[in-house]
């Protein structure tokens, strides 16, 4: 019963936290292009109309798949939110192998956006479904390098050995300052952060949507309550990027019974979401050639030499 | 019903049909996500697939071209949904309407195939994006 209440504790408070964010993304869009911008519970708004509407199945897709594969990636965006607010709260608990979970588990809204294209049965959808598999490859590697970091860091601690576990690496940051602080740190941070942009598919990053030539692309075909799941998916994606930044490179939520934490987290938080959104509109949308030139040539020798300054010490 | 519009009259999302306009109707509807107008203050955000949209602004006299694609368009938004007739040419077909191309103002060929389609009537030549965003606000109200 504890695990299915911490469960939808998470998965529920992401959802408002990330609400928030995006409309603190789309606030700061507005500020940035001189506009005023949408109302604080628009984000609402959208998803309550979203979920009031008619769903549309076209005669070709493959009705099942197409509207199941949009709760899949809900779900597992969901389990990756409780997995990562358990190891902020509860730092000594949690199992070994906490960062891998995560990081597949965070792989399966994208391959259920995928499945859901391509049962669509829109050519439109097609390519952007093929243009996610390309993004999916390519960010795939430096990200999970640039998670190695932290782990090959706190491995070369006697008193903590090599783990996985991310309540570990909350811990370790406490003694040993955060990750970002070292060299290989800060490498491996600007990689992730990267990478976590291509994640969230936002500019200039965003080429399976790309709303000026595929029209919307992998989420073309979904209308109503469906294409809701996929905003509400995109919701918590957006509010766990950022707590997985933070577990990972700024230390986390030091301790979950001080106020003072909460603060300097909700600050970790905030700054990493503005970042993301100042990156996602000051940059043109780049093409899929250049997304994995870019992630394969560019960012992958980054966080090979941030692994081995980590091996190395620094 | 009233909980149902609720989220609606909040978020209309549009989708720009253009039916055979003059381009003048178009860039008077572009104005409209410009900073002077912002209507994003309002909810309203232009997207890309008629499956997105709850407003359809349609532009333009409907010529015998383009009136199947009207009507393809509007078979695929979901439903509840309001549309726009932008435009004098939108409305009644203008200085067109004894023109060869021109098949039928945009609100027979809604209504014949729903009749109880929710039409606003925006007319001008173009119209100002004052005149869309009350446009607006009035067919919001009546839902």
């Amino acid at each position: 019963m504890e695990v299915i209440g911490i469960f939808l504790t998470a998965s529920l408070g992401t959802l408002l936290v990330g609400m928030f964010s995006s409309w603190v993304d789309r606030k700061v869009t507005a500020r940035v292009q001189y506009r005023v911008g949408p109302p604080l519970f628009q984000p609402l708004y959208d998803v309550a109309k979203l979920l009031c509407k008619e769903t549309l199945i076209s005669e070709r897709a493959r009705g099942r798949g197409f509207l199941m594969a949009p709760v899949v990636g809900f779900a597992a965006a969901a389990v990756a939110a409780a997995i990562l607010w358990y190891a902020n709260l509860v730092p000594s608990r949690g199992f070994v192998g906490d960062l891998i979970v995560v990081i597949y588990v965070l792989t399966i809204p994208a391959i259920a956006g995928i499945y859901g294209a391509l049962a669509s049965g829109s050519p439109h959808a097609a390519v952007g479904a093929s243009r996610e598999m390309k993004l999916l490859l390519a960010y795939e590697l430096p990200l999970v390098m640039s998670a190695l970091v932290p782990v090959i860091q706190i491995s070369r601690d006697p008193d903590f050995g090599a783990t996985f576990s991310l309540g570990a690496l909350v811990l370790f940051q406490q003694q040993a300052g955060w990750t970002l602080a070292s060299a290989s740190g800060a490498l491996a941070a600007v990689v992730a952060l990267v990478c976590l942009q291509a994640k969230l598919t936002l500019v200039p990053f965003d080429v399976p949507e790309a709303e000026t030539e595929l029209m919307g692309g992998s989420v073309l075909e979904y209308s109503g309550p469906s294409l809701a799941m996929i905003r509400l998916t995109r919701t918590l994606l957006l509010a766990i990027a950022p707590v997985y930044f933070a577990t990972l490179f700024l230390g986390g939520l030091a301790d979950a019974a001080s106020g003072w934490a909460w603060l300097a987290f909700a600050g970790k938080y905030v700054a990493v979401i503005v970042l993301v959104t100042l990156i996602r509109n000051t940059n043109p949308r780049l093409r899929i050639d250049q997304t994995m030139r870019l992630f394969w040539f560019g960012l992958a020798p980054v966080a090979a030499l941030a692994l081995v300054l980590a091996a190395l010490g620094y | 019903m009233s909980w149902r519009t609720w989220g609606l009259k909040r978020s209309p999302w549009v989708y720009h049909v253009n039916v055979g306009a003059c381009n003048n109707c178009d860039i008077e509807v572009l104005e409209l996500l410009t900073p002077r107008y912002d209507v994003e203050r309002f909810g309203i955000v232009l997207v890309g697939s008629p499956r997105h949209a709850d407003a359809l602004l349609v532009t333009g006299i409907c010529t015998r071209q383009a009136e199947a694609r009207l009507r393809a368009v509007y078979e695929q938004t979901p439903k509840p949904c309001v549309v726009f007739c932008i435009g004098v040419c939108a409305c009644t077909g203008g200085i067109f309407r004894h023109a060869y191309h021109f098949s039928r103002p945009v609100d027979q060929v809604i209504r014949e195939m729903d009749p109880k389609a929710i039409i606003a009537y925006v007319p001008g030549c173009p119209p100002k994006p004052e005149a869309m965003i009350l446009g607006a606000v009035k067919a919001l109200a009546t839902l």
